[in-house]
């Protein structure tokens, strides 16, 4: 069973960001790089499905700048077979429909049947690639997944799909999307046979000339600026006796700004 | 006349709208009014009562596109977004707009990527700049905002709860309902069953108007118990930081933050919690913030409204006392 894991590279949470001189990215200057979390329990996952069923490859796909190659390096020495990187400066300012029609092409090269992804990146937050990809493709998707086991005859997955108040629990069949939700596993650290055996696998380089029928490339969402945070007003400060505080908190809230 | 600005229902499983879709309607009217458009609510469900869609026509809305079927719940996205694009590609909209909810933030990725059009995610606040709209939304973890517009429409993008002012609900407004039959677009997800969350009798966390939250200072699970009780006493929800959650003290779903759920309630109170970025990134927009802690260098202390320096096994109860007192006011 061949499983496609779409990853991408964000900055450490906590890295400083600084908006950049153009106004509209940051400033990538001294930044740490890393896996976005949820993509890592998405390799996490792909890779145990490999393990169970004692067979399948596991390819890692990223679209970025040279950079994001590093995060496909560390896909492999957590134990990914190959990689793929989408690198064309076409995509500098893609939004995530242009992203999702990319590596829509690029699954349409590979012919995986199950594609795995994070929920969401933690760099914009948007939270759209794999419903997005899985529409371009025209496969069901299901996001926030806690759970999952593919049938023995890899026609079908069963996963269950966080909501509020409960899971819900889906038969689908494969090809299809999954996005990871965190809790669904704890991802491996890579060995250091890992990471000598990464050295020596694969990582294909795709441009956009590469990709086939890939639709428009002219992103329909773009970034204005970017702002800081207006600071918060300062706050109150309340020490001494337990009680004293207590008593004051909850006037000043009843009283003072009404928030009970 | 302007395309409409279509609000995407989110409902309760019964028949009725959630508080969430007053909000996304009351914004949406800033808008239209302003842009000379209609606001109209698109709801796909399985079960519609007459309350709920007079309830949506108090709130503004002056159509209802309704499906009612069956074949709708649970949400499957590959059933709901033709049916969404399919219509606003007749309709021409000028806005699709929903909430941050579990399906929606699915739905109007997929809607989106099927009509071609851009989508803002989380959205906080919405401007005219230079005659377009504009949307706000935070980025990496919150610590900056990114302005976005939208270089044709519709403009499709789900709002943060808790962040907007819900529509005020006005009375007698009888609702304009068109029904809608559902297209060809066969589920291929087979639905097999809903597990419960064991239920708190505390309401959800994203939807909580109060939000009393514990981390590494409470040093253990069974002191939760402490929280719990404040938090029944003020109808507040219960979450956790990452370290608690990390921990094994509380299940994930309860987790604030960066890598768990984004939050944005009137009140949020945060016992034993330091305050670290990731932790920051899922509450920082909540309207007042006070912070228990006994460190007084404690991060959370920097962006709190109040900060209380004392043990929290102390001050909690005196302030679970205190929220009593005032209840039985």
């Amino acid at each position: 069973m061949k499983m496609l894991v779409l990853v991408k590279q964000v900055p450490d949470t906590a890295t400083q960001v600084k908006i950049g001189s153009d106004g509209r990215a940051i400033d990538q200057t001294g930044i740490t790089w890393i896996i976005s979390p949820y993509d890592e329990f998405a390799l996490e996952e792909a890779l145990r499905i490999r393990e169970k069923r004692g067979q399948g490859g596991v390819v890692a796909v990223t679209l970025g700048p040279e950079r994001a190659r590093e995060a496909l390096r560390s896909c492999l020495a957590m134990g990914a077979d190959r990689a793929i990187h989408v690198h064309d400066p076409v995509f500098e300012r893609a939004d995530t429909l242009v992203a999702a029609r990319a590596l829509a092409a690029v699954i349409r090269l590979e012919a995986p049947q199950l594609v795995l992804t994070g929920r969401q990146a933690i760099d914009d937050d948007m939270g759209a690639t794999g419903a997005q990809v899985a529409e371009v493709l025209g496969w069901p998707c299901v996001s926030w997944i806690m759970e999952e086991s593919v049938a023995d005859d890899a026609s079908r997955i069963r996963v269950g799909r966080q909501v509020e108040g409960g899971l819900e629990i889906f038969d689908v069949p494969l090809p299809c999307v999954v996005t990871a939700q965190k809790g669904m596993n704890e991802p491996r650290y890579p060995t250091l046979k890992g990471i000598m055996s990464a050295k020596k696998k694969e990582v294909r380089e795709l441009a956009a000339a590469d990709l086939p029928d890939l639709a428009a490339v002219t992103p329909r969402l773009e970034v204005v600026s970017l702002v800081a945070l207006p600071p918060r007003p300062p706050g109150r400060i309340l020490t001494g006796d337990p009680k004293d505080m207590a008593r004051e908190l909850v006037r000043a809230l009843r009283e003072d700004i009404k928030a009970i | 006349m302007a395309g409409a600005f279509w609000c995407v229902v989110e409902d309760d499983r019964q028949g009725h709208p959630k508080k969430v879709t007053a909000e996304v309607l009351g914004e949406a009217g800033r808008w239209a009014g302003e842009l000379g458009a209609a606001v109209e609510a698109v709801w796909l469900t399985d079960r519609a009562v007459p309350d709920g869609l007079e309830q949506l026509a108090a709130w503004g809305a002056t159509r209802i596109w309704l499906w009612e079927d069956a074949a709708l719940a649970p949400y499957r996205g590959e059933v709901w977004a033709p049916a969404i694009a399919e219509l606003a590609g007749r309709e021409v909209p000028a806005a699709i707009w929903g909430a941050v909810t579990s399906r929606q933030r699915e739905l109007m990725a997929r809607v989106a990527a099927r009509l071609g059009a851009g989508l803002a995610a989380d959205c906080v606040a919405f401007e005219r700049a230079d005659g377009a709209l504009v949307a706000t939304r935070p980025v990496y973890a919150g610590k900056l905002l990114s302005r976005v517009r939208w270089a044709s429409g519709p403009a499709v993008a789900t709002l943060r709860p808790n962040v907007f002012r819900p529509a005020e609900p006005v009375a007698g407004r009888p609702p304009a309902v068109e029904r809608l039959a559902l297209g060809a677009a066969a589920a291929t997800m087979q639905f097999v069953e809903r597990r419960e969350e064991a239920q708190t009798g505390l309401p959800e966390l994203t939807e909580a108007e109060i939000v009393v939250s514990g981390g590494r200072g409470l040093k253990g699970p069974e002191n939760f118990a402490i929280l719990e009780e404040m938090a029944g006493v003020i109808g507040a929800a219960v979450g956790a930081s990452r370290a608690a959650v990390d921990a094994g003290w509380k299940p994930h779903r309860f987790q604030i933050g960066q890598t768990g759920r984004t939050i944005s309630p009137k009140l949020y109170i945060g016992c034993g919690i330091s305050g670290a970025i990731q932790h920051l990134a899922g509450m920082r927009t909540s309207k007042v913030i006070c912070a228990v802690n006994k460190d007084p260098e404690a991060p959370i202390f920097k962006i709190a409204d109040f900060g209380l320096v004392g043990d929290l096994f102390e001050v909690v109860p005196l302030l679970t006392e205190e929220f009593r007192k005032l209840k039985q006011q």
